[in-house]
């Protein structure tokens, strides 16, 4: 039925605002200003240095004409994109088989496992590349495997890469691989099919999205990752490390624009393709599916439990070759215990101040980003009104997951170095540090708060409104504590990638602010390598040490604290 | 005559307590809504009832101002209340999901609006315990939402409407989600607290049976426009139009001719209505399966005719038989026969038997039936 024309000519009604509309509405106003200048302006800032001379005149298409007439600048070019998919390749096969032998296989120690291989996410991107350094470099235990060939350039970036985004990919994976239907392989048997038929016509398009997206994620993680290069990259250039080299090594910024816009470009792309396939997803299952239960079967279960002992086993090396070269006095020749490495203050690189700096930018980080990140996924997903300002919010939360982490870090020197920018006092603080990080991790912890947010009963504020209790009440009291979960997820999230994290802050710290992660970094360009493996392993240390204690809080404290959960 | 003139008609010199006038809702291009007037009165228990999308939803968080209409006007206790946020308005809710804040206890649930007005502890404790024992769930105060069962959930979620003692009490399908036992217990238990408390209630249901046995007056809807308002004898005995004879129980549509004096020809059968219909119209004749009579009814007698009995089938306290007219143009009636009709006249399937149907019992519409 279409409007009749009575009504159009009637007077519409115009609703009055209440108390709550106006404070929801200058919260959406207040944190969509904070995204803008986080996210928006910077980006801005980098994308009109690219057009600019040094003087900041505005000289076109000047510097990528100069960029692309540069066979050393734009053979990265092709040098990254040949590592990217050559990990890729090797990574989403090794993570789809682990994924599978822990969801589909009835072999022993699936938690072990799953624990091991998530290990790497708490490891600053450059530990894997220095333990690799210490197996395959001049004085490396495992030399001879390589055949002659050098650790340092391709190879190391690859092997490197493959330790840092395994994680990432199994993690997508597995969830692509649980949420299968056991129906449709009854179907299957039940109609005759093979082994082999089975496997291509429902378990490959049950997982193909999933497929899809570890493609993309694992595909931007190694294009834009720059600590694996900067350990072991040696002469071989990638796009990541060329950021690095323009700005920190020439302090050339305008050179450093266009190379962070060729290389966001596949990041967004990626980012775009990722939303696609995750959409088609989630419309893929549906609530009545059936979990899928795997039935032992030996030849199969011994064959994946051997193939995971093996991938547990490379991780756990890499781990541990770190982990012991930082407390022996000199691989490989003197192998007697020391704690000469730990003592950072005798070092260059920020010594154990940086350290307690990390600590200090990650509780920050987690505790300010906490509780931004809630506030605006509550806007999004619960205010009603002022549709434009939740819509920008949503834009721009999702905005940074397409940023890489060295783009973000140089769009913050333009914007706020510029000394016509009023913010500028912050540049060089531990606030600016703290900033990029929340912004830098944002969307994902946003989507974590939506998706918890989603499942409360969307008439939770109806109700308080009919009660007359302000929204920030049942916010407090109700949103927030039946949250607390999600809350918790997504502080330590934050945390941990704000203690392993070089690409954004490299560009941002001050001698005074100096960070463990940066720190590693700048022992291993010094020759100390034990001291940034050191490093390296008191941020797992930490990582682990702040994991555990969200395992302990979410099972312990929090449990006590949710009773009502349980009937 | 329009809606709010038929409920006025039926209560002449109250005034009402809830006024809607004109009253439109848009969504995009989608009329949810239709010059919606209505009246509620004071004390009532209204239901409005109608199939789903008819906008009777719509119509309720309009008049909460959770979703505020298009145009039109609601005016409550005399106050002019069509621009104002819910938080502005008098009234208690109650979901189809509960929507019970799931971390807080029964009675802090219940005292949940009491605690930001001004009032001392003692004074929100004597509240909640008082609401507590009006519907039943004292011996549950400490409990958690997840720990009840679904009726007490609701029970809950009442007493939460009811803490703050507002003027209305608005209520979503609040009996949808629960089994069919607990709902039939539930509806004579809300009916009898509302009469208790007298206060002005509005249920949106969709089950023309709860409607039937709770409301004062039933606010019938589809398409969003209001049909008929009436009393629940009114819109069961005389459905103002063929939407609502076919939506509210259960009524054989027979299409028909209208013919002489008054007659309907459907098939062979010429039924006495009293209708008004000019000879040669199309019409409609409706007929409630329990009015059709078989005990001591003479070949002779008005409305009779003869029929086979096709299908019957067993529906517990009575038989619902499917007859078949004899003669042209036969027409299949569905009539409900009590077990001991059944079994006094040995009603079989193929047997041949004479039915009547009285005449102020037959509905005639013109045009040709319930759905266009």
């Amino acid at each position: 039925m279409t409007a009749p024309a009575a009504v159009a000519s009637m007077v519409r009604v115009r609703p009055r605002a209440s108390a709550d509309d106006r404070i929801l509405m200058l919260a959406t106003v207040l944190i969509v200003g904070a995204l803008l200048l986080g996210v928006a302006a910077p980006l801005y800032a980098l994308l009109a240095k690219g057009f600019q001379a040094a003087d900041g005149t505005f000289v076109g298409l000047a510097n990528f004409r100069t960029y692309f007439s540069t066979p050393a600048l734009f053979d990265s070019i092709g040098n990254s994109v040949a590592v990217t998919l050559i990990t890729t390749g090797i990574a989403l096969p090794l993570a789809f088989l682990f994924a599978y032998g822990l969801t589909r296989t009835c072999m022993p120690a699936k938690s072990l496992f799953k624990g091991i291989a998530l290990i790497p996410i708490l490891m600053p991107s450059l530990l894997p590349g220095i333990s690799l350094v210490y197996l395959f470099g001049t004085q490396g235990l495992a030399k001879g495997l390589l055949m002659g060939e050098s650790i340092y350039g391709p190879i190391g970036i690859v092997l490197g890469e493959l330790f840092y985004v395994f994680p990432h990919a199994l993690t997508i994976l597995l969830i692509a691989l649980a949420t299968s239907d056991a129906r449709l392989y009854e179907a299957a048997e039940s109609l005759g099919a093979s082994k082999t038929r089975i496997f291509l016509t429902v378990t490959l398009p049950g997982v193909r999205y999933g497929l899809i997206s570890a493609f993309f994620v694992v595909f931007t993680l190694v294009i834009t990752d720059f600590g694996v290069p900067k350990v072991i990259g040696g002469k071989y250039n990638v796009l990541a490390t060329d950021v690095y080299k323009q700005v920190i090594g020439r302090l050339d910024f305008e050179m450093g624009a266009v190379v962070s816009m060729i290389l966001l470009g596949p990041a967004v792309l990626a980012f775009f393709a990722d939303r696609l396939a995750e959409r088609r997803q989630s419309a893929a299952l549906t609530a009545r599916a059936v979990p899928y239960e795997p039935k032992p079967k030996r030849g199969r279960d011994a064959a994946f439990f051997a193939f995971c002992v093996l991938v547990g086993l490379a991780i756990l090396t890499v781990l541990g070759v770190a982990a012991y070269a930082s407390w022996i006095k000199l691989w490989p020749y003197n192998l007697s215990f020391t704690n000469y490495h730990y003592q950072f203050d005798l070092r260059d690189g920020g010594g154990w101040a940086s350290y307690r700096n990390s600590l200090v930018m990650s509780g920050s980080t987690a505790a300010l980003g906490t509780a931004i990140v809630f506030v605006g996924a509550y806007l999004v997903e619960k205010s009603r009104g002022f549709r434009p300002g939740r819509i920008a919010l949503q834009f721009l939360a999702m905005m940074p997951m397409a940023v890489p982490g060295l783009v973000l870090g140089l769009a913050y020197v333009f914007f706020f170095n510029a000394p016509n920018n009023p913010l500028n006092g912050l540049y060089h603080t531990m606030a600016i540090l703290v900033i990029n990080t929340v912004v830098h991790f944002y969307t994902v912890a946003h989507l974590t708060a939506v998706t918890a947010l989603k499942q409360l009963d969307s008439e939770f504020e109806s109700v308080s409104a009919s009660l007359k209790v302000p929204v920030y009440k049942t916010f407090w009291r109700v949103s927030v504590p039946v949250c607390a979960p999600a809350a918790l997820d997504i502080s330590m999230y934050l945390f941990v990638n704000a203690m392993t994290t070089v690409s954004a802050v490299v560009f941002l710290y001050a001698p005074h602010t100096a960070l463990a992660s940066v720190a590693v970094l700048n022992m291993d360009d010094a020759g100390e390598i034990a001291s940034a493996a050191a490093m390296g392993m008191m941020i797992v240390y930490t990582s682990a040490a702040v994991r555990g204690l969200h395992a302990l809080l979410t099972r312990g404290v929090l449990a006590r604290a949710q009773a009502w959960r349980h009937r | 005559m329009t809606a709010a003139e038929g409920s006025a008609a039926a209560q002449v010199g109250r005034t009402p307590y809830l006024s809607i006038r004109g009253l439109s809702k848009l969504f995009g291009e989608f009329a949810a809504l239709t010059d919606i007037s209505l009246d509620v009165y004071e004390g009532d228990f209204v239901c409005f009832l109608g199939p789903s999308g008819c906008g009777k939803t719509t119509l309720l968080r309009a008049i909460a101002g959770l979703d505020i209409q298009t145009a039109g006007s609601v005016v409550q206790a005399g106050r002019d209340i069509s621009r104002l946020p819910p938080s502005e308005r008098d009234f208690g809710i109650v979901f189809q999901s509960y929507a019970l804040f799931p971390n807080l206890t029964v009675t802090k649930n219940v005292a949940y609006g009491l605690d930001s007005r001004r009032g001392s502890r003692a004074e929100t404790a004597r509240r909640v315990s008082e609401l507590l024992e009006l519907v039943g769930l004292v011996e549950h105060a400490d409990k958690y939402p997840a720990q009840l069962s679904g009726g007490q959930q609701q029970r809950v979620a009442l007493a939460r409407a009811l803490a703050t003692s507002p003027g209305l009490l608005l209520l979503d399908e609040p009996l949808s989600a629960l089994d069919a036992k607990v709902r039939v217990h539930l509806r004579h238990e809300i009916r009898t607290l509302q009469d208790k408390l007298g206060v002005t209630t509005i249920m949106v249901t969709h089950d023309q049976e709860e409607a039937l046995t709770m409301a004062d007056q039933i606010v019938v809807m589809n398409q969003g426009v209001v049909e008929q308002v009436g009393t629940p004898e009114d819109i069961y005995g005389h459905p103002a139009t063929p939407f609502i004879a076919d939506f509210v129980g259960s009524m054989n549509s027979l299409k028909g001719v209208a013919t002489q004096g008054g007659y309907v020809r459907v098939g062979a059968v010429e039924f006495a209505a009293g209708g008004t219909l000019r000879p040669g119209m199309a019409a409609t004749v409706c007929i409630r399966p329990e009015d059709v009579t078989v005990r001591g009814v003479a070949a002779s007698e008005t409305n009779a005719f003869p029929v086979r009995i096709g299908a019957i089938e067993f529906l517990g306290s009575f038989w619902r038989v499917t007859l078949r007219s004899e003669g042209n143009g036969g027409f299949e009636l569905l009539a409900d026969f009590s077990t001991n009709l059944v079994r006094d006249l040995d009603l079989r399937e193929g047997a041949r038997i004479v039915v009547a149907v009285p005449p102020e019992r037959i509905l005639v519409f013109a045009g040709g039936g319930p759905r266009p």
